[in-house]
């Protein structure tokens, strides 16, 4: 299922984090998936959030920079060999896989994983 | 006792130095109304005429000249001889991406050697002595102008150019240096060295002649007593000659100006009034003698004082103190001049629009070596949703910065809103080196 991902920038200093944290709280809004990537000197918060344009708006309005991005969020079985299958059939077809993060849904009885690829309507074609 | 290169000029009285600059003077103003446009335009829009410059007398008539004027007339525009007459050419970095051009005739490079002679003569340098030449060779003025000086005394010319540390040391030791020339602060860098590798006693050196950027008295001891010499103060600018404009004696109070080529005059930098002797203001040159890129009244931005008085030394040529500041924003760093008008134009390119980012240049000096930052706010041009193409960004940046400034920068990029404003606007420079 292609879904819209919120990519924001954070400087490495002690506070930044909470700072968006905080701006999505104080309007209610739920983050669904997350994941951090970091360098040194900075990272990138990437979430799946359950009103992705009002927390757009509501972030640019607070100064923080943030983009949204295409990603694909997909249902693999929650046992051993359930992500593998999926990567093996993209690289076969030549989509590659930018980065991707996993988390549990509630009560579901499915992992989540969330993909970025070089080729969305490509992969999400694969994995209907 | 004292030494002179040119006894006559620099000890002659100053009647008739002064004399001998006004006879210079009516000659350079005729032939650049002659030969340069912009100077012309200016003479012309003042009702001036050449025959209105009787002499020293009728300076303060005479129109400014500024850095912005080598800009506009880039590349040979300023020029008062035909090409054909021009047999060398130096350049510099100008505000922006575009480089300032000099050039020289061969009776310039053959003044520009004699000042420089000056100075080495004046530090007791002379045929017996091995001088390592320090500053970099190329475009910039340094190598070329401490070279040429140190050949006309005769003494034997290492020529080193900057970098390489280890190699620089054994060279002053297998070599037998007895003069480095280089900048205070690579000095200051060499001298720790020195002493890390324990050193000194192998060095034969006696005299160092540092500049092209600002040092402290604290550091001339520092320098004298790491490397055992006697550390001297010179100052210049390509837009004037480059090294050798002044420069200090053995006494180390001031530096001499070589007035029988160059006028210098302190002004008031907003109004524009000649200020007396003594006082506090922008250094404004006159080049008397140079003949491919004369400059009348040129506003160096440089803040500091001229002093009359005789010196100890017996030289009659009138001595400025160490710039104490400038009336631009421009910094030095590494000896080399950087406005922060050229990094505004990198980041304004990279980011491909027409807004520039937010940004503020951070200077340091750690183990006496300056430290460059450049921090840039984060903006939508710039950001990217992974790791790689946030880093090429920064990688590009700081590729920018180098070839436009010569000199690398470590680039940070950092929240938005987190660069400090004051009334709305952000400080761009902050300066933290204590000189």
């Amino acid at each position: 299922m292609y879904i819209t991902q919120l990519s924001v920038f954070v400087e490495n200093k002690t506070g930044r984090l909470s700072e968006i944290l905080d701006e999505l709280t104080a309007h209610n809004i739920n983050i669904r998936a997350l994941s951090m990537a970091d360098t040194e000197k900075y990272g990138i918060l990437r979430m799946i959030v359950d009103d992705t344009l009002k927390a757009e708006e509501v972030l640019k309005a607070s100064g923080v920079i943030v983009k949204n991005t295409p990603v694909i969020a997909i249902d693999i079985d929650d046992t051993p060999g359930g992500l593998g299958a999926v990567i093996a059939k993209l690289s076969a077809n030549d989509v590659a896989v930018e980065y991707l993060y996993a988390f549990l849904a509630k009560d579901a009885p499915h992992a989540k994983v969330v993909l970025k690829v070089n080729n969305t309507t490509k992969a999400e074609e694969l994995l209907k | 006792m004292a030494q002179y290169y040119d006894k006559q000029i620099e000890t002659m009285p100053r009647e008739e130095l002064v004399k001998l600059q006004s006879e210079r003077l009516v000659w350079q103003v005729k032939r650049t109304y002659e030969n340069v446009e912009c100077f012309r335009k200016r003479m012309d829009e003042m009702g001036l005429k050449p025959e209105d410059i009787k002499g020293v007398e009728d300076l303060h008539r005479l129109p400014f000249s500024y850095k912005s004027d080598l800009r506009d007339y880039y590349p040979y525009g300023l020029f008062a001889t035909p090409l054909s007459d021009i047999k060398r050419v130096h350049a510099s970095s100008g505000t922006t991406g575009k480089r300032i051009v000099v050039g020289y005739t061969e009776k310039d490079l053959d003044m520009w050697g004699e000042c420089v002679a000056r100075i080495f003569t004046g530090a007791g340098i002379g045929k017996d002595d091995i001088v390592q030449v320090s500053f970099g060779y190329g475009l910039f003025t340094g190598g070329f102008g401490l070279h040429a000086g140190a050949e006309k005394v005769g003494a034997l010319v290492i020529p080193m150019s900057s970098g390489n540390t280890a190699l620089q040391i054994q060279t002053m030791i297998d070599f037998g240096a007895t003069a480095i020339c280089c900048t205070p602060s690579y000095a200051l860098y060499i001298g720790e060295e020195v002493e890390k590798l324990g050193v000194k006693d192998q060095l034969k050196l006696k005299v160092g002649i540092f500049g092209a950027e600002p040092w402290s008295e604290e550091m001339r001891l520092q320098i004298e007593d790491k490397l055992g010499i006697k550390a001297l103060d010179i100052y210049g600018l390509s837009e004037v000659l480059g090294p050798g404009v002044s420069y200090e004696c053995p006494e180390q109070a001031g530096m001499h100006v070589c007035e029988d080529n160059f006028i210098a005059e302190i002004i008031d930098p907003d109004t524009g009034k000649v200020l007396p002797y003594g006082e506090k203001g922008e250094l404004v040159f006159t080049s008397l003698t140079k003949e491919g890129f004369p400059v009348i009244r040129y506003r160096t931005r440089d803040i500091c004082s001229l002093n009359v008085e005789p010196c100890k030394c017996g030289r009659t040529h009138l001595r400025m103190n160490k710039p104490q500041g400038r009336t631009d924003d421009m910094l030095i760093i590494r000896g080399v001049n950087v406005f922060p008008s050229q990094i505004e134009e990198v980041l304004l390119k990279v980011s491909g629009g027409n807004i520039t980012p937010n940004y503020q240049i951070v200077v340091d000096r750690v183990n006496n070596n300056d430290t460059f930052d450049v921090n840039v706010e984060m903006s939508e041009a710039f950001f990217a949703d992974e790791i790689k193409s946030i880093e090429k960004t920064e990688k590009l940046i700081s590729e920018q910065l180098r070839s436009m400034l010569g000199i690398g920068a470590k680039v940070h990029l950092v929240n938005p809103n987190t660069i400090t404003r004051s009334e709305g606007k952000a400080k761009r420079v902050i300066d933290k080196r204590k000189i």
